[in-house]
């Protein structure tokens, strides 16, 4: 009883519950956007990777080959803590942002190399003895086919990625984990903690299962 | 429909390439009358298919001049997609797109790069298609289809463009038996409507049938062009003479 009163405190949690919420409009809020900008951002890259002149290339390797070895944790603090010394001061959304979309974009810039190395070298020719552009054979043939190999890993990365913005936190960005962990405080009760994890468990557990599902059906349509 | 008025389709001169320090092609000289069709052979490794690729520069060239249509090539990416265009090419392994419809492997190129209207492509593709006795399959995907039945489609998707000259890159090696009589038939009725064109194959019953010539590549030279009947009959090269022997017909 006195476990239940401790963790999962029923009055405590009706109290901490909107307190929680508007943390969790905020962890949405920083998942969605670095998801969309990371993703779009890891394609650009991708293709420079690539396909750009050798000098540009190499940047773009530096780059990705950086910001996978970076842990967030250590960026974010850089960007928010370190920045300002340069006259550069973001607010703690902007900074979490940035942080969490380059280095989602380095993952994603892999994932997408995988995927277009995957279709084979015969679809490329084939595009271009149509006398098709390189950016119309690109998005027309090339990437339709690549997006169904690099969808489970680029999604299972977007989990990843919506998991650290609880990291946001650090630089008093009033997420969900940021909320719980003054409601905690304020109430000197840990149970909006654990309302907090169970809210990252209802989003994310499905999210996890979904990648487990495309992994299967790529499987079977490889096998066919 | 772009007819050039240029008399040569293709014309290659002293064109050589290396990969690295093989020497894939050497000093090659070609010419490609309109209308003419040319059948190249040759044992494996010996520069075929890297020379007709050198065409529509699916393989790029180190030295010598290459003019398709009378237009020279100046490695100009632009001025290849333009060339590309009129060039049509069919490949060992079909190479359609297999996330789209045998209908949309016909018209995506039209509608992309020539900008032909939706409807008039399809009108076109459901033509070429009849021709080759698929149309009643131009909603299924390539995966449906048997070897024969994909060259086939890959053949029509390049006409679709309205090409004047086409290049075939050993169409029939990686059939089955079965299949390779399908898919000789619809060149045999292209070569029958007048078309240019450019045939790496051991088919050598095709060659009899239809080539104006035969060429005979070894070692990434030319050793012999003559035309079939003679080629065939009394092959004046020594390396022509053995690779004829060797094969079965």
């Amino acid at each position: 009883m006195e476990l239940i009163n401790t963790f999962f405190n029923w009055d405590v949690m009706v109290r901490a519950f909107p307190i929680l919420l508007r943390g969790l409009g905020n962890t949405v809020l920083l998942g969605c956007v670095t998801i969309v900008i990371g993703t779009i951002a890891g394609l650009l890259l991708c293709l420079v990777r690539l396909y750009a002149v050798r000098p540009i290339q190499l940047l773009a390797i530096l780059y990705i080959d950086v910001f996978r070895a970076l842990p967030i944790l250590v960026l974010l603090i850089l960007v928010y803590y370190a920045l300002p010394f340069v006259g550069i001061r973001l607010d703690s959304f902007t900074s979490a942002t940035m942080a969490l979309s380059m280095v989602l974009a380095a993952f994603t810039a892999e994932v997408c190399r995988a995927g277009i190395q995957n279709v084979p070298k015969g679809q490329f020719e084939a595009a271009a003895s149509l006398g098709m552009p390189f950016w119309k054979s690109m998005r027309k043939i090339i990437l339709p086919q690549a997006i169904r190999v690099i969808i489970p890993p680029l999604t299972s990365n977007s989990i990843s990625v919506f998991k650290d913005t609880a990291l946001a936190s650090v630089v008093a960005m009033p997420d969900l984990l940021k909320q719980a962990n003054d409601a905690q405080a304020m109430m000197a009760n840990p149970t909006p903690l654990i309302g907090a994890a169970l809210i990252y468990l209802a989003i994310l557990w499905p999210l996890v299962r979904l990648v487990g599902y495309l992994e299967a059906r790529n499987q079977r349509a490889v096998a066919r | 429909m772009t007819s050039s008025p240029a008399p040569l389709a293709a014309q290659m001169s002293d064109v050589n390439k290396w990969y690295n320090d093989y020497h894939a092609l050497r000093s090659i000289n070609l010419e490609v009358a309109r209308g003419e069709r040319i059948v190249v052979c040759g044992p494996s490794g010996s520069g075929k298919s890297t020379m007709i690729r050198c065409i529509n520069q699916l393989e790029k060239h180190d030295s010598g001049t290459i003019a398709v249509n009378g237009v020279t090539l100046t490695g100009d990416l632009k001025q290849l997609n333009t060339i590309r265009q009129d060039v049509g090419m069919v490949f060992q392994h079909f190479n359609l797109f297999p996330h789209l419809s045998v209908l949309e492997n016909c018209v995506i190129a039209p509608m992309s790069v020539r900008n032909v209207p939706r409807k008039q492509a399809e009108e076109m593709a459901m033509h070429y298609l009849s021709r080759i006795h698929i149309a009643e399959q131009a909603h299924k995907f390539p995966s449906q289809l048997s070897g024969g039945q994909q060259q086939r489609v890959a053949i029509a998707r390049s006409l679709c463009m309205q090409p004047n000259l086409m290049l075939f890159d050993e169409p029939t090696s990686a059939l089955d038996p079965e299949m390779v009589h399908e898919v000789l038939e619809t060149m045999v009725s292209l070569a029958r409507d007048g078309m240019t064109m450019l045939v790496v194959t051991h088919e050598m019953g095709f060659a009899r049938k239809v080539a104006d010539r035969v060429i005979f590549m070894d070692h990434g030279e030319i050793c012999e062009t003559a035309p079939p009947e003679e080629f065939f009959k009394s092959p004046q090269n020594e390396r022509a003479r053995v690779f004829l022997s060797q094969l079965i017909h």
